[in-house]
């Protein structure tokens, strides 16, 4: 795969699936066209990031190795249009 | 997924950590503080409503019904005690309504917005087919001795002015099983309540809850007692990875034993197939499915005209769990399903101990730290049939059925067979099966399935 595609790991381990990864499985699907071909989504095992204290983070995604807690469709694509543009939606800031 | 499924989860997860970590017993009581901790959002109108409505929800999950509490002082952890003390089955109606989490949503009613321009052209004034809308101050308002709730002014109106309040478990339930009583408060009539589980999904602040076995399966297990976990088809798609692992994962979660219930839907399908010849040839003019326990409970309460025609041959479940019974006469049996009128089947069947959900079995896997990646294969003795396998979908029933009859048995040329299937119970779908309660409704076979899809879309999978 090409190097610089930046890569969405999302976390399948059974607390993240539970609490919100199972959505996550059609992200793809949400994504914008112009982005299908900069990203490489990929289901991985448990993260370890969901310790005791931490479950209410749950579920866990890692993007480029960044971490996005409580993670959904929508705050993966802010995090991608901030990758791929270089800039906060909405304008600078 | 949305808050209430995501609270309803975490709780679980947290339940099944502390019990397996030998701990619930003293952290039960600060659940409710350690989710909504003093400085921290609330979703209700304060952090003591959350916490209090918390309590509840613990209070269900450890299967108490909470219309019995009559001592609001009592401690989580005095309820766990008496969880913890009683058998693995649990008596009475599986769904339960916490009276502080219902927010006691006004009755539905057509109203007025200040979006009303009061305009020259006053479409909902002429729509309305009762003169039930004055204008007053350059505002429509609406005679409520007049309105009969029709809607022609909300569709009148350009600017989006006219909406409908609705009271969300109300309009969900099919029966007409849930109103509010004289406190205010919504109140399950289980008179008239299927048990789909319809209200369960609806209510936005999610007051109405199942009552679960959750900690009664996990105490069993503690206690040394021999649990078969027999799982629904439905749980195919549910979970990532392979059905043989899912099982895999069940075992080491502390099943001593995982069998399919679709094998046991092999049965219930060879056996209705020749029922449906039976009663044919005994001049029967329809016959209907048997294994979705909502429908069945619709029938019972509300359609009694279709008794007779329900088939009388055993549900899949209760087929596998005879199977369980006799690989292990020393077990017990859990089903694993999507279904709250499972909870209800399983309740009045001898053949089936406990009941678990999928959310309630990903806790178990979430609170015991068992990934399902990874998972070595279950060594299924075979897998079941696909046919079998597809009777969590609806058409899946039918189909087998079909299939079975062009198979194995000649005498069907003698009639022609004509399925007409009910996908999904509202209150459209139960004005046609009275249609065919009464004789004036198309086929002679006829599949019901209550939640639509089937139960793969059931009220507490996973992945809808």
């Amino acid at each position: 795969m090409c190097a610089d595609k930046i890569k969405i790991d999302i976390c399948c381990g059974t607390t993240c699936y539970l609490l919100g990864a199972a959505d996550l499985v059609q992200l793809e699907a949400k994504l914008p066209d112009e982005w299908k071909d900069k990203v490489e989504i990929a289901a991985v095992p448990c993260l370890e990031a969901c310790t005791t204290d931490k479950l209410g983070q749950a579920p866990f995604v890692r993007v480029n190795g960044e971490l996005i807690p409580r993670a959904s469709a929508e705050a993966i694509c802010e995090c991608l249009f901030e990758l791929i543009s270089g800039q906060t939606r909405g304008g600078a800031r | 997924m949305n808050g209430a499924e995501r609270m309803r989860r975490e709780l679980m997860i947290r339940v099944v950590r502390d019990f397996t970590g030998g701990r619930l017993e003293e952290t039960i009581d600060r659940i409710p503080i350690l989710l909504r901790p003093k400085n921290a959002p609330f979703s209700r109108c304060c952090l003591y409503h959350d916490r209090a409505v918390l309590k509840y929800r613990l209070m269900a999950l450890l299967g108490c019904r909470l219309e019995d509490e009559d001592d609001e002082s009592k401690p989580l952890s005095a309820y766990l005690n008496e969880a913890l003390a009683a058998d693995l089955s649990i008596e009475g109606e599986p769904l339960t309504v916490a009276s502080a989490g219902c927010s006691g949503c006004p009755e539905s009613r057509v109203v007025v917005t200040s979006n009303c321009r009061g305009c020259f052209a006053r479409p909902c004034l002429f729509s309305c087919p009762k003169g039930a809308i004055t204008v007053e101050n350059q505002q429509s308002r609406i005679d409520y001795d007049k309105c009969v709730k029709c809607g022609r002014c909300e569709k009148a109106c350009p600017f989006n002015a006219i909406t409908r309040t609705v009271v969300p478990c109300e309009s969900a339930c099919p029966v007409g099983a849930i109103r509010k009583n004289e406190h205010g408060v919504a109140e399950i009539d289980f008179s008239r309540c299927v048990f789909c589980g319809q209200c369960f999904g609806a209510c936005p602040f999610a007051a109405i809850m199942e009552r679960s076995q959750l900690v009664h399966i996990l105490q069993a297990m503690k206690r040394g007692q021999k649990l078969v976990a027999i799982v629904a088809p439905s749980a195919l798609m549910q979970f990532p990875g392979s059905v043989e692992q899912l099982f895999s994962a069940i075992h080491q979660a502390g099943f001593c034993d995982v069998m399919e219930v679709a094998l046991g839907a092999e049965e219930t399908t060879a056996h209705e197939a020749r029922e449906f010849v039976e009663k044919m040839l005994a001049g029967q003019p329809l016959m209907t499915t048997s294994c979705c326990p909502a429908y069945v409970e619709l029938v019972r309460k509300h359609v009694p005209a279709l008794l007779d025609k329900i088939s009388t041959t055993p549900s899949p479940m209760k087929f596998a769990a005879r199977q369980a019974r006799a690989r292990h006469p020393d077990a017990k049996v859990v089903f694993i399903g999507p279904c709250i009128a499972k909870r209800h089947e399983a309740r009045e069947a001898a053949e089936v101990d406990a009941v678990m959900t999928f959310e309630e079995l990903g806790a178990l896997l979430a609170g015991r730290n068992i990934d399902l990646q990874g998972q070595p294969p279950w060594p299924l003795e075979r897998p079941a049939a696909e046919s079998a396998r597809n009777y969590a979908r609806s058409c899946g029933v039918s189909a087998a059925v079909l299939d079975e009859l062009r198979r194995s048995i000649p005498e069907l040329a003698d009639f022609k067979l004509d399925v007409q299937t009910i996908n999904g119970i509202d209150k459209k779908t139960l004005r046609t099966l009275k249609l065919h309660a009464a004789g004036k409704a198309p086929g002679n076979f006829l599949e019901v399935m209550s939640c639509p899809g089937g139960c793969v879309r059931g009220p507490c999978s996973l992945v809808k």
